[in-house]
């Protein structure tokens, strides 16, 4: 299980983008394509090399007003399934 | 949505289950800079976000660099498929410089040797090795790969701990697919059910071993399956072949279905392709299944398998893939087993 002081970041070769085409976020990696729900995204979005696991449940459990455990909980499962598909590193 | 843009069909290596076509293009025949450099836009405004860059040897073009970087410019995930043997110092900084996302590196065994009696070319295997070293050195993700077939798939073991040991991110264990030089070659490359069976149970357990380190993507070959794959995840549904010619086709053996015109995007914009050609329309969907596939609940699973193996095997691209076990064709893949000649002597691609 992964920790709340690891700190995500994309794997190598990996490019989380806006797609004008769909109107949505897609993630993009080698041979590979995800195209996130929403949970996901906003997930995602705050991936960036510097905060880590805990401060990301953190901002969407005060944006979203929800109780932080059931947010961190998703973050975790979201970004271990992440990881062992080679897209995220922690 | 993806495109595998097939620069040229000129490669320096000679592999026996080479995906091209029996007839390769010419160089004389091939799309000029400017014909790339406008598919590349209407493939992002069509909705593609993945464009492969293939061959034959898709180095061998030398605006390849301007190519990545325009693709690269529009948000597309830029991936080149190549031999490795023309990657050099100056080719791998151009090709960073022009912003490639991933470098798909292909080795033809784990045993040098063999290796290079396999790709018909003499010294490759250590220019694979050092462009290895350059991809990694880059810092970009390194997924290499091998076919496997009746001549190397006893090493299945050795290529994972090479792949492991030159840092890839990603492995590609693919057995050979039957197309093109692959369909000529087929006896001699189809391996034997006991060499199948270990080759996976050796896949399975490095997977176990390798979860979170590196992923190893393992293909099987259709002739030992009861259900098909889902060939381009269906007919015109998600995958654009374009050839060095200009020939959009829903899959690169498509060719081999002389009964449709392939359009030519020297005469047509790419969405107009897409929508509304005979091509791309043929066996999109359900509608032109036979009953058995119309009526299973796997029709949008797997779309009735591969047309071209259809055709292939059975004569007709509008049957059931033969790799289904209800087809009544199936037995063909078993017979093709039956006299299959494992490790008997290949013929080189032209
Ligand atoms: S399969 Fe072999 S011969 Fe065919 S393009 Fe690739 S490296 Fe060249
Ligand atoms: S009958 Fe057709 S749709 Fe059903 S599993 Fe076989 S190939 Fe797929």
């Amino acid at each position: 299980m992964i920790g709340e002081d690891a700190v995500p970041r994309f794997g190598a070769g990996v490019k989380f983008r806006f797609d004008k085409v769909r109107d949505a976020w897609v993630l993009l990696a080698p041979e590979r394509l995800f195209q996130p729900d929403e949970i996901a995204v906003e997930i995602l979005k705050l991936i960036d090399g510097v905060h880590t696991i805990s401060a990301i449940a953190d901002t969407l459990a005060a944006r979203f007003e929800a109780p932080r455990d059931l947010i961190l909980a998703d973050v975790v499962t979201l970004l271990q399934d992440m990881a062992d598909k080679g897209v995220i590193r922690l | 949505m993806a495109l595998l843009a097939e620069l040229t069909h000129r490669c320096p290596l000679k592999c026996p289950y080479c995906s091209n076509p029996l007839e390769l293009e010419r160089a004389s025949a091939e799309m000029a800079t400017g014909d790339w450099l406008r598919v590349l836009d209407e493939a992002a405004a069509l909705g593609i976000l993945q464009i492969h860059f293939s061959g034959g040897e898709p180095m061998v073009r030398r605006d390849l660099p301007v190519l990545v970087r325009h693709a690269a410019g529009l948000g597309l995930y830029t991936n080149i498929i190549t031999s490795g043997v023309l990657l050099t110092d100056e080719a791998m900084t151009a090709l960073l410089d022009a912003g490639v996302d991933h470098i798909q590196l292909s080795f033809q065994d784990s045993d040098p040797a063999n290796a290079e009696r396999i790709g018909g070319y003499r010294g490759g295997h250590d220019k694979k090795l050092a462009a290895a070293t350059r991809i990694k050195g880059a810092g970009l993700p390194l997924t290499t790969n091998f076919v496997i077939h009746s001549h190397n798939v006893d090493r299945v073991g050795e290529m994972i701990a090479m792949a492991e040991a030159l840092g890839s991110a990603r492995v590609e264990i693919a057995h050979a697919q039957y197309y093109g030089w692959g369909l000529r070659n087929r006896a001699a490359l189809l391996p034997s059910r006991d060499q199948l069976d270990q080759a996976t149970a050796v896949v399975e357990a490095a997977r176990l071993r390798l979860k979170g380190i590196m992923i190893i993507d393992y293909v099987v070959p259709d002739y030992f399956a009861a259900r098909p794959k889902a060939c381009m995840g269906g007919w015109g549904n998600r995958f654009l072949n374009i050839t060095p010619s200009g020939k959009v086709l829903p899959c690169h053996a498509a060719e081999t279905m002389t009964d449709i015109t392939f359009p030519s995007i020297r005469d047509h914009s790419l969405a107009d392709i897409w929508a509304t050609s005979d091509a791309f329309n043929r066996y999109r969907g359900t509608d032109w299944m036979p009953d058995l596939c119309r009526s299973c609940d796997r029709r949008e699973i797997d779309w009735g398998g591969c047309r071209c193996q259809a055709l292939a095997l059975t004569g007709n691209a509008a049957a059931t893939d033969p790799a289904c076990a209800k087809s009544p064709d199936h037995f063909l893949m078993a017979q093709a087993v039956g006299e299959s000649r494992p490790n008997a002597e290949l013929v080189a691609r032209g």
